[in-house]
């Protein structure tokens, strides 16, 4: 019975021309292969309409090399929404290979890709879904709700994004070429380590994830300055709109934890390449501190992807109760305090290791303090829908399920902190449910609030309702059949990232789960109709006034979809809500007086950098040296050369601002009459 | 305890009935106490769940834009005595919360003696736990009863009402040793002993595994628990006992190599100190024990006379534990802090032997042969070093 | 500054600025600089704590004592600062909008910084010599890691200047470069700082423990 599943599969020697890569590295199991060949033809039949309709140049000039921070924001959320599919698809498998895998029978997945899947599951849920979608909307609503034009750094920008597209594509990239890491969305050694995880899967892993967080540090970096140096004169910190808060936090979260995950990835790629003893288990290397490390920056980030959203569930509550935000200081300062707090709680991902009792206790508690400024914040939603006028639009749908699913999510996750309480629920199916319990109910139910509440805003039509609706009908309650019955295994002790099973009465549970998933499928199928139905019927859905909802932050001040420049004239800022302030002021906004709008200029050296080390990475995955080398001698030329252009900006003339502002002042006084 | 009552009652939900919620409804002390706290604390947080899951629904009703009926006011956006209510709310059920689980952890903290064996059951003075010392291996669980002077393969027996210490250990990654009837888990760690003391109040059959995930084998990397009478349990340690086989070192070398879904299997004897060689990553003949190697290393390391006694300290760098070559013999041994161990005639279990150049990643050569050092490389290891100062072990260059 | 207003009534708050009074190019690059040493601070900030865990595992093999050259670090130790001085100079050429002097100032602190990295590069290529690889122990992963990321980054300061040396000479000192020759500027003195932190914390600690 002895197997020999440890060590790798290939065992081909090394080329001078393709490092390890061979035939070998293309998929041989059916499953696999046929994914391969729809791609292939899909993306075949992509590339022929394109070039048939002549779309490349439009793609290349306007979408590609694009610095406005609206396009950019929208190519993050259609990243997010690409992978989430695949993550989703993912997800579906492990839910059939659990419900079929028992009384003998091993399911239809072998370990070698059951195991991939889950972990490719985690790695693209969290960084080429929740990030991007995340991104995308500060990068789309940020500079709006604070009167700017664009952000701080608009090529950073666009490179930033193409650093995350990168990384995506090399996680996809392993899907056909190779395998992907099976050692869990965190890799944690000695298990990710050259001896026990040999093949090329960790390498795809640590390149991955090291190319989109380069992205991801400097677009933090990016509107962290943004927000600071870019608000509307007028607007001070405690003017600023609750989602900007909330951004601002996330950023700093960013800026402050993605640079740990960077060094942590080095040292396990150093372990791997280079053969030094970080996190092995003789020389005296420590794979605990891999686990301390990881965490360290792993914490954060679940606040990173969450605190956000919670800014959209405060703009969506205020906007449709048509209320003032209830305690919107108090909501400063949760929001302040969760985000000093998450950096003094990560051992709670591992009170199992051995920590002693005070220890424990010390993380334990803060853990459950965290609580509060959560506490505090879901009270204040509570009371703004108080004595409200409460429109139950899609955005406000989604955020009164955020509320009822999320409360749920944040009890098991401080149960969870209570370290005895942890050591019988640790890494058991109760745990999966608490944290797909807080990211989909709190992640992505706010990113579809979000979705529905600010697409009319960058596209000009509303989306339609009765689709959203099922999918909101199919999500809400699928959500529960799928995650409750892990719930209860938890409770009966089964653990996670099992592939197969003893115990026949559990076999039940992974039923009603199951079911769960296509319910959930159904949603987001009914989702993609409600975009579809949407685009097509956008006539009827027009949406021409700039303020569909009655909004009250700026981004409503301008028109559905916004001018490249925003805003003709940077507004003045007098009160929190400060639309809602100039409506009630019944400010009209000027009809002359336009002058020239100093603009930053597109460039393809995003795009180039981003391929470059999507190049580079490959290389280095499957130890191609010479290209390696090749490739990132030409990052930095690229770099380097990309600094001799002095000439990055451009001026949208006054005439040009002049008619676009008109074309809108006739279109409100249409939609007026 | 007075939490069970109402386990049972939610056990008897209509939803949930017949389920067998082992985490709740354990059958030793430690489990139970930790089922409790999970009880517990779900109710205090349910004081303040229950009341916004509510509040939600309701003000989502009556505010709703269509009851024009419903006072608005779309301008009240503060209240000081609302706001420090809710925040002090949390604010009593987290100190309560905490105090809870202060309290909790320190009582239920896995390295602490049992001080009883059910509610009401002090353990005497006297009473001596069972010591058991758990392996995890590369898919199977290896137990060691050094007072019974036997050890098993994925199988655990225990006597009922008697405290156990459990000393845990991996062999080559990180798993989590738990049975869910007896108490929490805990990991094993390669090169790390964690302990956990537990005992079970029911006799029974239950069921173990890693709750860690390890690798490919992981989902069959189960074992069976059997609490016994402890006369039951004298009995199946002496048929045990009987059986003849010996764990040695070389029998260790060969079941840790990477397997699936291992039979029960029982040993008559077991090598001395063992587990510890394990703990210490010194079960192999020629391996330095990480507890010499840390002795020297707190008195300075061994200065450059060490550079070059890496054989006897790389334990898995080069290949999984059981697959491959780690006795390599290009290395040479100068510096040896345990010289019975060389020597041991202990048979070499059989290598595999695995492609290195794929394993050490990047093509680069082994330890201490860096680029520069490449050269000497390809020399008889012995003759290619440089003149080496001689440092004393117990008196390292201060 | 003069704003029109534009709600009734002059004395009316103002809502829109009439007058666009643009954020001036680069305006906020020096803060998204600064943040952007805060985090790379970040990475050499974990470096030094994987070396302060791991410092102490020499796996029965040398110890600082056994292999650092305390007065060859001093003399980079000066090179280092040395060029820090002389960017300073060059700073203060470049606030006398002399571009012939920053330029020239730039190269000493060139020059200064590849003494630098000759020493290091000397003194990595003696340990692997003898033998004491980061792949030895855990000790000297740490050290060969934390120093030599150190190493990497005074490598790309060095690209940048070159290419800086480059650009004022094609372009002189425009507002542009000026703010480069500022970015480098704080990103070289912080990385002296850095190596302050290395020189204290990995080799004198190193040689008095």
């Amino acid at each position: 019975m002895t197997t020999d599943a440890v060590v790798s599969t290939s065992a081909a020697e090394p080329t001078f021309l393709l490092g390890k890569l061979s035939w070998n590295a293309l998929p041989h199991d059916p499953i696999v292969l046929a994914t391969m060949v729809v791609v292939i033809i899909g993306g075949a039949g992509l590339f022929a309409l394109v070039t048939r309709y002549k779309l490349w140049g439009y793609l290349w000039k306007e979408w590609f090399t694009t610095v406005d921070h609206k396009k950019i924001g929208i190519m993050y959320m259609i990243l997010g929404l690409v992978m989430f599919l695949r993550g989703f698809a993912d997800a579906i498998m492990m839910r059939l290979q659990q419900v079929m895998a028992f009384g003998g029978s091993e399911g239809y997945l072998d370990s070698h890709h059951y195991d991939q899947i889950f972990t490719a599951h985690g790695v693209i849920m969290i960084f080429f879904v929740a990030m991007p979608f995340i991104t995308g909307l500060m990068n789309y609503v940020v500079p709006l709700q604070i009167g700017a034009r664009d952000v701080s750094f608009p090529f950073l920008n666009n490179f930033s994004f193409w650093m995350t597209a990168a990384g995506a594509m090399l996680t996809m990239a392993s899907l056909f070429v190779g395998e992907f890491a099976a050692t869990g969305w965190l890799a944690y050694p000695p298990l990710s380590g050259i001896s026990y995880s040999p093949s090329v899967g960790v390498d795809y892993y640590i390149w991955a994830l090291q190319i989109a967080g380069v992205g991801t540090t400097l677009s933090g970096i990016n509107l962290i300055v943004t927000i600071l140096k870019m608000r509307a004169p007028g607007m001070g910190l405690m003017k600023m709109p609750i989602f900007t808060w909330t951004s601002l936090c996330a950023n700093i979260l960013i800026v402050a934890s993605f640079p740990v995950l960077t060094a942590v990835l080095s040292l396990l790629t150093l372990d791997r390449y280079v053969g030094t003893n970080f996190f092995t288990n003789d020389f005296g290397g420590s794979s605990m501190m891999y686990v301390n490390l990881i965490w360290i920056w792993g914490h954060p980030e679940v606040y990173i992807l969450i605190l956000p959203l919670f800014g959209v569930f405060s703009e969506v509550t205020s906007t449709f109760s048509g209320k003032k935000l209830f305690g919107y200081t108090s909501m400063v300062y949760a929001t302040v305090v969760i985000t000093i707090l998450s950096y003094v709680v990560w051992l709670h991902h591992f009170f199992t290791m051995g920590s002693g009792a005070s220890v424990n206790s010390f993380f334990g508690i803060t853990t459950m303090v965290i609580s509060i400024p959560t506490g505090a914040k879901l009270f204040n939603w509570l009371f703004t829908m108080y004595r409200g006028r409460i429109r139950f639009e899609l955005p406000m749908m989604w955020t009164v399920a955020f509320m009822l699913t999320f409360t749920i999510g944040g009890m098991t996750g401080v149960l969870l902190a209570v370290p005895p309480a942890d050591f019988v629920l640790h890494n058991s199916l109760f745990l999966i449910a608490h944290f797909h319990n807080v990211i989909i109910g709190g992640v992505l139910f706010g990113i579809f609030a979000a979705i529905n509440y600010w697409w009319p805003k960058a596209f000009g039509f509303k989306l339609n309702q009765f689709w959203g609706k099922v999918s909101f009908w199919c999500w809400v309650p699928g959500f529960w059949v799928a995650f409750a019955p892990l719930y209860v295994l938890g409770l009966m002790g089964v653990t996670r990232r099992m592939r197969v099973f003893d115990d026949p009465s559990l076999q039940i549970w992974f039923a009603i789960a199951a079911v769960g998933a296509f319910m959930i499928a159904a949603g987001i199928a009914a989702m993609l109709i409600q975009f579809a139905v949407s685009i097509w019927k956008r006539e009827a859905l027009a949406e021409t006034t700039g303020d569909p909802w009655d909004g009250r932050t700026l981004e409503w001040a301008t028109s559905s979809p916004p001018p490249a420049y925003n805003f003709a004239f940077t507004p003045r800022i007098h009160a929190l809500d400060a639309w809602y302030d100039m409506k009630g002021a019944g400010v009209e906004h000027p009809a002359d007086g336009y002058k020239d709008i100093h603009m930053p200029s597109n460039t393809g050296t995003g795009v180039i950098l981003a391929a470059i080390s999507t190049v580079c990475g490959f290389a280095l995955v499957w130890h191609i040296w010479w290209l390696a080398g090749a490739s990132f001698a030409a990052l930095i030329v690229t770099a380097i050369a990309h600094t001799f252009n002095y000439k990055r900006d451009y001026y949208i003339p006054a005439a040009e601002v002049a008619s676009t502002e008109a074309a809108r002042i006739r279109q409100l006084a249409s939609a007026g009459a | 305890m007075r939490a069970r009552p109402i386990m049972a009652a939610i056990c008897l939900l209509p939803l949930l009935s017949g389920c067998g919620m082992i985490v709740l409804d354990p059958a030793g002390d430690v489990a139970r106490q930790q089922g409790d706290l999970v009880v517990i604390s779900t109710l205090l947080m349910l004081i303040i769940i229950v009341p916004v899951m509510a509040l939600t629904c309701w003000f989502a009703w009556k505010y709703r834009a269509a009851n024009t009926q419903a006072t608005y006011k779309p301008d009240w956006d503060h209240s000081t005595q609302l706001e420090l209510l809710i925040w002090a709310v949390p604010l009593l059920i987290i100190i309560c919360l905490g105090a809870v689980t202060w309290v909790g952890t320190h009582l239920l903290d896995p390295y602490r003696p049992l001080a009883r064996t059910a509610p009401g059951q002090p353990v005497g003075a006297d009473v001596e736990p069972l010591e058991v010392q758990v392996v995890a291996l590369h898919w199977k669980w290896l137990f060691i009863y050094p007072e019974q002077g036997i050890a098993t393969v994925n199988e655990l027996a225990v006597p009922e009402g008697r405290p156990l210490k459990f000393r845990i250990s991996s062999s080559s990654v990180m798993n989590s040793f738990y049975v869910p009837a007896m108490a929490g888990q805990i990991y094993a760690m390669p090169g790390m002993e964690t302990k956990l003391h537990a005992v079970f109040n029911e006799t029974g059959n239950y069921e173990g595994f890693s709750a860690n995930y390890s690798g490919a084998g992981f989902s069959n990397m189960r074992f069976g628990v059997r609490s016994m009478t402890p006369t039951g349990f004298e009995r199946w340690a002496a048929q045990a006992k009987n059986r003849g086989t010996t764990l040695d070192r070389a029998t260790y070398l060969k079941l840790e190599r990477p397997s699936e879904k291992e039979p029960v299997r029982r040993y008559a004897t077991v090598e001395t100190g063992l587990f510890d060689r394990v703990v210490n990553m010194c079960v192999e003949p020629g391996k330095m024990c990480m507890h010499d190697m840390m002795a020297i290393d707190q008195r300075g390391g061994m200065g450059r006379a060490g550079l070059y006694n890496v054989r006897e300290l790389s334990y898995d760098k080069f290949a999984a534990r059981g697959t491959g070559a780690t006795a390599s013999d290009r290395y040479i041994a100068e510096n040896c802090s345990n010289p019975e161990l060389l020597g041991t005639s202990l048979a070499r279990v059989e290598d595999q032997p695995v492609d290195l150049a794929q394993l050490t990643g990047a093509g680069l050569s082994r330890p201490r042969s860096g680029p520069l050092a490449a050269k000497s490389q390809t020399d008889k290891p012995s003759s290619a070093r440089p003149a080496l100062t001689p440092v004393s072990l117990t008196e390292p260059a201060s | 500054m003069a704003s029109r207003t534009i709600a009734a009534g002059s004395d009316a708050p103002v809502y829109y600025e009439i007058d666009e009074h643009p954020h001036p190019e680069g305006h906020s690059t020096m803060l998204g600089f600064w943040i952007y040493l805060m985090s790379d601070c970040l990475i050499f900030a974990i470096l030094f704590a994987c070396y302060a865990v791991l410092g102490g595992n020499f796996a029965a093999g040398p110890g600082p004592r056994d292999l650092f050259d305390l007065n060859l670090i001093a003399l980079n130790t000066a090179m280092l600062l040395f060029s820090s001085i002389t960017y300073g100079f060059a700073m203060i050429a470049m606030q006398g909008k002399n571009v012939r002097h920053t330029q020239m100032w730039l190269a000493v602190t060139g020059l200064f910084g590849a003494a630098f990295l000759a020493i290091e590069i000397y003194e990595f290529a003696h340990l692997i010599h003898i033998g004491a690889t980061p792949q030895r122990s855990a000790f000297l992963s740490a050290f060969f890691t934390l120093v030599g990321t150190h190493g990497l980054h005074v490598t790309f300061g060095l690209i940048w200047l070159v290419t800086l040396i480059v650009q004022l000479g094609r372009h002189g000192l425009n507002p542009a470069n000026q703010r480069r020759v500022a970015c480098l500027s704080l990103f070289w003195h912080f990385l002296d700082v850095i190596w302050i932190g290395v020189f204290t914390f990995v080799y004198l600690m190193g040689m008095l423990t």
